[in-house]
């Protein structure tokens, strides 16, 4: 797919609790295609100690609005200055990067998006795709506590949502992969997930033993962006391989996670 | 416009802006961004005789105005380059040209011998001075006896524009050069990157898988200015200046300080489009001083 600089315009930011701001950006002329799962990388300006672009996730494109969204988690400096754009600010942006999911080959396919913190943000966008292709989804969606889920209003418009929260304030108590409906309910043919590393491990676990199709998104820490620096490998059944282009999203039957 | 035209050791480059090699791929990675013919050079990614898988991750770390890397050399070896990677960028109309790396004399030689077989391919850059492998690379690049014992075996071996990227990791800059230039090289580049480290406080351990790694960007910008400076006036064999490099104002400050032609490298993980905006500064800076040839600024230091 073809990759553009731009210098995309704030239409809004919303911090949807603290430390999280979601961006909405647009363009004078219509956002190229994007596929969920793939990410921008995100020009910091004004920051002492931010040098590099940073990594974000497509968490949605509105195209009838053409927008942009971007959820930032605030965590350092540069995000910061991220989260503190307004209305009306700029934004040089390098999209769209890297591989997406894949998306079900058939409407009949019932599919599985797993989320944990901040990594529920690609699967709007992916549960958006997936919900328009006539494919059945189911959410499980996990943080510490209820706080810590985001935009559960707008999973809900899309499928099922199923939650678990550490301190049981909303949802089932435990991980998301002690949630009942991977007991309960129906077989899934695929899963896709982003969140923290052994979250995502435990439910590629899961996957491998009920033998369901699992991909995963990697945000190894990352240069270029573009496959160029040779610094966000991940080790796989090919060698090390950039997550930025040959990823972010793997197949779990490539990495060499020890499940 | 100005006669932006240099020529390297016999390389004829059209603008003094070349890629520095592994911040740029093979140039394929950066087509949507610009048009790779109106860069002077592109260095492609460091090659050695045999694969190689490079350090573990992590592998980078930011730091103030710059970054760190470990790569370690990651490719996929001269025979995979030469079926694979040269047919797709051989009729790219500009400089391709390979860096080349080794852990000792005879594999240097071998790798060259074997780029210097592909007809589109005018030059190699020898890397002597990679920080990030534990045999070879900077061990041949920090003494003039170790520089000039592999220079000499790639010269006997490779006929066209061989340019030496030297180390900055060194006492003594400009005696390094001078051996490389005695040895055959056609022109130097400099400097690769400054070995560092970083440290993650709360896990109380060095951030890169091997600890340590090759600090780039602004921050090493006036060392390699510099270390240019120097050795632009130790050596007869042309110069090309790296290490820093933002934009077009950096790139004049290298050519004033005796530079024949620039390299960007992490600038283009900042701005994939980079290249061509400093290559058209830099234009901009001759008109604007009236010069009508880029070479009237190479080392127009006044002190």
């Amino acid at each position: 797919m073809k990759k553009y600089i731009l210098d995309l315009t704030v239409t809004a930011n919303e911090h949807l609790r603290e430390g999280y701001a979601l961006l909405r950006l647009t363009d004078s002329r219509p956002l190229p295609p994007m596929l969920p799962g793939q990410f921008a990388e995100l020009k910091v300006d004004g920051s002492e100690t931010t040098f590099l672009r940073r990594p974000i996730s497509i968490n949605y494109v509105d195209e009838e609005k053409n927008e942009v969204w971007f959820l930032i988690h605030e965590v350092g400096d540069g995000t910061r200055k991220l989260g503190a754009l307004g209305a009306g600010d700029k934004l040089n942006v390098v999209l769209p990067l890297g591989n997406g999911f894949t998306l079900p080959a058939s409407p009949d396919e019932k599919v599985l998006l797993v989320g944990g913190g901040v990594g529920t943000a690609p699967l709007l966008y992916l549960g958006k795709r997936m919900a328009e292709a006539g494919n059945r989804l189911a959410f499980l969606l996990g943080g510490r506590s209820a706080g810590d889920l985001m935009q559960l209003e707008l999973f809900r418009t899309l499928g099922d949502v199923y939650i678990t929260t550490e301190d049981g304030s909303e949802g089932e108590k435990g991980f998301v992969t002690q949630h009942s409906v991977l007991r309960d309910g129906p077989r899934f043919d695929r899963i896709a997930t982003c969140g923290p590393k052994p979250m995502m491990m435990a439910v590629a676990r899961y996957a491998k033993a009920e033998r369901i199709v699992c991909e995963v998104s990697l945000e190894n820490m990352m240069a270029c962006g573009l496959g160029a620096c040779l610094c966000c490998v991940e080790n796989t059944t090919d060698g090390h391989v950039c997550v930025c282009k040959e990823g972010p999203v793997f197949n779990t039957d490539r990495l060499l996670w020890q499940i | 416009m100005a006669d932006l035209s240099v020529n390297i050791g016999g390389l004829e480059l059209k603008n003094p802006v070349m890629t520095a090699s592994g911040t740029f791929g093979y140039g394929l990675e950066f087509a949507d961004f610009v048009n790779l013919e109106d860069i002077g050079g592109i260095i492609v990614k460091g090659t050695t005789l045999k694969p190689r898988e490079g350090n573990p991750y992590p592998r980078m770390a930011e730091t103030a105005q710059g970054m760190l890397n470990c790569v370690g050399l990651q490719n996929k070896g001269v025979d995979y380059f030469c079926e694979h990677i040269y047919p797709q960028i051989k009729d790219i109309r500009t400089n391709m040209i390979v860096n080349v790396s080794g852990s000792c004399c005879e594999d240097y030689a071998e790798c060259a011998a074997r780029i210097g077989e592909l007809e589109r391919i005018p030059a190699i850059e020898l890397n002597i001075s990679c920080p990030n492998v534990k045999q070879g690379g900077m061990a041949f690049g920090v003494t003039a006896e170790g520089a000039s014992a592999v220079v000499r075996a790639v010269r006997e071996a490779y006929k066209k524009t061989l340019i030496v990227k030297l180390s900055p990791n060194v006492t003594d800059i400009a005696g390094i050069a001078r051996s490389v230039e005695d040895a055959g090289a056609d022109a130097v580049s400099l400097i690769n990157t400054l070995m560092g480290m970083a440290v993650d406080i709360e896990k109380r351990r060095p951030v890169l898988s091997i600890a340590t790694g090759g600090l780039s960007g602004p921050a090493v910008k006036p060392v390699a200015l510099r270390m240019v400076w120097q050795v632009a006036k130790a050596v007869k064999i042309p110069v090309v200046g790296l290490g820093g490099i933002m934009n077009a104002r950096d790139a004049v400050e290298f050519l004033l300080a005796g530079a024949s032609a620039v390299e960007i490298g992490t600038a283009n993980f900042i701005d994939p489009a980079v290249t061509v905006k400093v290559a058209r500064g830099i234009d901009e800076y001759l008109e604007r001083h009236g010069c009508r040839s880029v070479r009237e600024i190479i080392g127009a230091l006044e002190e």
